[in-house]
């Protein structure tokens, strides 16, 4: 084999979780409440752009999900041995991005460095001088040769065919869409795209193309860009911009939906059993959550963090490469945030199902003698599901936010590991410097906010198709 | 009500043991004082003289619950878990890593850091209140659906975007005021307005939101129909009416905020410079100094427990017919 799959634990979750959210998609589309809900969510248009939008970064992240370590060249006869570097399946589609490093700082498509160095050249008279210019690039803009003036025309060049390029793909995604609809319902193709616009689908046909009309040309402006080109320019050890904006899609990912694995059981065990048992059982769970609520949490994960680091620290012989150990400490931190922050859902679902305990159909089911675990499963969590679907919409985008947050403090993930939170921190120092670089900044500013805007759309029109009081008001 | 205190009070006594009894987990049994001796010093190549040096100067070489060299009541009191858990009920927090009395530093940064946090936090209320109330005037126009659209979006932005962009305009750029310090007395406003700004920008987002889903709630019930159907102007309602009413909530919400402020001032603290408990906090983590980290800890979580009781104290100031008994 030409490589060696590797497994991490993170990508055996997040695969755990795709299968998980598939199997929950297929059990709420046969509960007619949640199949309603989910139809309402589909009806929205912000909902669908940000979906649209959400895709595209889950898609990034879970090919970067794919690990594996490449052959070392070998002669024949020798055993296979393999690299301790671990790469992704999205490091060998960018390998173009991956592996031409620059020496320093350059900006956005620039086809010369950031600062001035020592260059040698010679003179008409064959004399050897040295001259402090800005050194060209090694491979922005490598292809235009001595003839850097062309750059500007290169890159408008470039813009048109990728202009080009989305128009054709996305006539084509649309043409197929309004074909398939026009199918389902029976109707003419020209009728089934005036539907679409008019917005009388039941489905936010008009929202998906119009955003995936924006991503393609975004995406293949880029592509036509980055051939040749660093599009966000590089940072301090050369590496291309983009590169770590697609690297740190996969951490953000991790942390905003991991994190619900920790907290998604204990919110509601411990939510159920306090609210539906009462009693002693309740005042221990509510004693449980008030202190660990009334710790801060930034306290009580600096403390967490701190602990996980020195154990990590003191157990070397655990982890066999980088990858794994800067894995681990990814996975510690979630399981820090997940323990402290399943609280505020906990006290949500209590309350709940002491509201919900109180029923008659829930009483009448105790006094025919239905086991209370019966109870629980068939007509308590159901009536949970919603609370639960929002709650898990709305912590992503703050759980996102958070781990720059805690990059910056010092206790986020692992340093050697791409993130937003330590993009920004290393680009934070730089913006001192004269002339300043933004570009890091910027471009982890702008996905950031992306992926942060978007999230919180889609949890809005999740909120509003899911909760009942909303439901009726709108 | 004086009774309702006291035993709020003795109600929060096993939340404060509890907090206690975590941190000393987290900081002694998860890790013992060997392997943060070893962190400390470095990992590699340490002797163990100098770890049981290194754990002698802190106090961490005795036992951690049971002391049987020690005679009489030292059983108890000679143990790790005395000395560092218990005696931070009678505000005794140790030494920091520097030599330095925890209990002393902390009541020197406590005043910079109310300076600024409290300004904060008392602006960011009545603008974020104001704006939403303005929206609920507004509401269901073209001011309104921009107004929430323009607050999702400043909610999906980052608190460090907010802190570097401010600094950069306001300081950099324009220069405005100083870039970071803090300075006593009246000149310290030079220092704080900044901050302060970037406090309350950073909070309009998703406070502004959350206030205006209170009042549009509160101004569907029947009380608003009537107030309205007996000749009261909109303001009027507004004011008189939906804002008393939506006080609980609000006051509620604020609760959760306080802890939150708390997050929010260790970044603009250390961004700043400005020598609070926020910026000791950040400090005392990246250096690894865990006596100040549980330290700050006990201390977070009795600010709020005392958060909680003012709550509900303040309820009684809104709602007349909540009586404590």
């Amino acid at each position: 084999m030409d490589f060696l799959p590797i497994l991490l634990w993170s990508d055996l979750l997040i695969w755990l979780l795709v299968l998980a959210a598939l199997v929950l998609g297929g059990w709420s589309a046969r509960n007619p409440l949640l199949r309603a809900a989910w139809r309402r969510v589909g009806r929205s248009r912000a909902g669908m752009a940000s979906a649209t939008v959400l895709i595209v970064f889950v898609v990034v992240g879970l090919l970067d999900s794919l690990h594996y370590r490449p052959r070392l060249e070998s002669r024949a006869g020798q055993p296979t041995a393999y690299a301790v570097e671990v790469l992704s399946l999205l490091d060998a589609l960018l390998t173009p991005l991956r592996t031409r490093s620059e020496k320093t700082y350059s900006a956005p498509l620039a086809t010369r460095a950031y600062a001035k160095e020592a260059i040698d050249s010679r003179d008409a008279d064959g004399q050897l001088r040295q001259r402090r210019d800005y050194p060209r690039l090694k491979y922005g803009g490598a292809h235009l040769g001595a003839d850097e003036a062309r750059r500007d025309a290169d890159v408008g060049q470039r813009l048109w065919r990728g202009l080009a390029i989305a128009l054709v793909v996305w006539s084509a995604v649309a043409a197929a869409t309004t074909a398939a609809l026009a199918r389902a319902a029976g109707a003419s193709p020209g009728e089934a795209w005036r539907r679409i616009w008019r917005n009388e689908c039941d489905f936010a046909w008009n929202a998906v193309l119009a955003t995936s009309a924006a991503l393609l040309l975004l995406a293949s402006s880029i592509a036509t860009l980055a051939v040749d080109y660093h599009v966000f320019g590089t940072d301090k050890v050369g590496q291309d911009v983009l590169y770590q904006i697609f690297k740190s899609v996969r951490t953000a990912l991790v942390i905003g939906l991991l994190t619900t694995l920790v907290t998604l059981p204990l919110a509601i065990v411990f939510g159920v059993l306090a609210g539906y048992f009462r009693g002693w059982v309740d005042d221990l769970i509510q004693y449980l959550y008030t202190t660990l609520s009334s710790i801060p949490g930034v306290l009580l994960i600096a403390a967490a963090v701190l602990m996980m680091q020195v154990l990590i620290d003191t157990h070397p012989q655990w982890f066999a490469t980088a990858a794994e150990r800067a894995d681990l400490r990814l996975l510690a931190l979630c399981f820090v945030l997940g323990l402290t922050s399943w609280t505020g859902l906990c006290r949500l679902l209590r309350g709940e199902t002491l509201k919900l305990r109180e029923l008659e159909y829930i009483q009448a089911a105790q006094s025919f003698g239905v086991a209370d675990l019966r109870i629980i499963g068939r007509h308590i969590l159901p009536n949970l599901m919603h609370l639960v679907i929002i709650a898990l919409v709305m912590d992503f985008s703050s759980l996102v936010l958070a781990e720059a947050v805690l990059s910056y403090v010092g206790i986020g993930v692992d340093p050697t590991m791409i993130s937003f939170g330590t993009m920004i921190n290393n680009a934070r120092l730089e913006l001192a410097r004269e002339p300043m670089v933004w570009w890091s900044l910027a471009a982890a500013f702008v996905f950031l906010f992306a992926l942060v805007l978007a999230a919180n759309l889609l949890a809005d029109a999740v909120r509003d198709a899911f909760d009942p009081r909303l439901a009726g008001a709108a | 009500m004086f009774a309702y205190l006291v035993r709020r009070l003795l109600y929060a006594l096993p939340i404060l043991v509890g907090v206690n009894l975590i941190t000393f987990a987290l900081f002694f049994v998860v890790n013992t004082p060997d392997d943060m001796a070893r962190l400390q010093l470095g990992v590699k190549r340490v002797t163990p003289e100098a770890i049981a040096k290194w754990k002698a100067e802190r106090g961490y070489d005795r036992p951690l619950f049971v002391n049987p060299a020690a005679a009489g009541l030292g059983v108890l009191t000679e143990t790790i878990f005395f000395a560092k858990s218990v005696r931070m009920f009678a505000g005794d927090f140790g030494r920091a890593e520097d030599g330095r009395d925890i209990a002393r530093e902390i009541r020197s940064r406590l005043g910079p850091s109310l300076a600024i946090a409290l300004p904060t936090f008392v602006l960011g209320l009545l603008v974020t209140v104001s704006l939403a109330l303005l929206l609920t005037f507004f509401r269901a126009s073209y001011l309104d659906f921009w107004g929430v659209v323009v607050c999702v979006a400043m909610m999906s932005i980052s608190g460090l975007f907010y802190i570097i962009g401010g600094q950069y305009l306001v300081s950099k750029l324009w220069k405005l005021v100083p870039i970071s310090g803090y300075g006593g007395g009246l000149e310290a406003w030079k220092f704080l307005i900044l901050p302060l700004a970037i406090g309350v920008v950073s909070g309009i987002g998703s406070s502004t939101r959350w206030y205006r889903t209170i009042f549009i709630e509160e101004i569907s019930r029947d009380y608003v129909r009537t107030a309205r159907a007996k000749g009261l102007s909109e303001l009027n309602v507004l004011f008189r009416h939906v804002l008393r009413n939506a006080m609980i909530p609000i006051l509620t919400g604020v609760v959760v905020v306080i802890p939150l402020l708390f997050l929010g001032s260790l970044l603009s603290e250390s961004f700043f410079g400005i020598p609070g408990l926020g910026s000791y906090t950040i400090d005392a983590i990246k250096a690894q100094d865990f006596a100040v980290v549980r330290a700050m800890v006990f201390i977070g979580s009795l600010l709020y427990i005392v958060g909680l009781m003012l709550t509900d104290v303040s309820y009684t100031f809104v709602d007349p017919r909540i009586r404590f008994h």
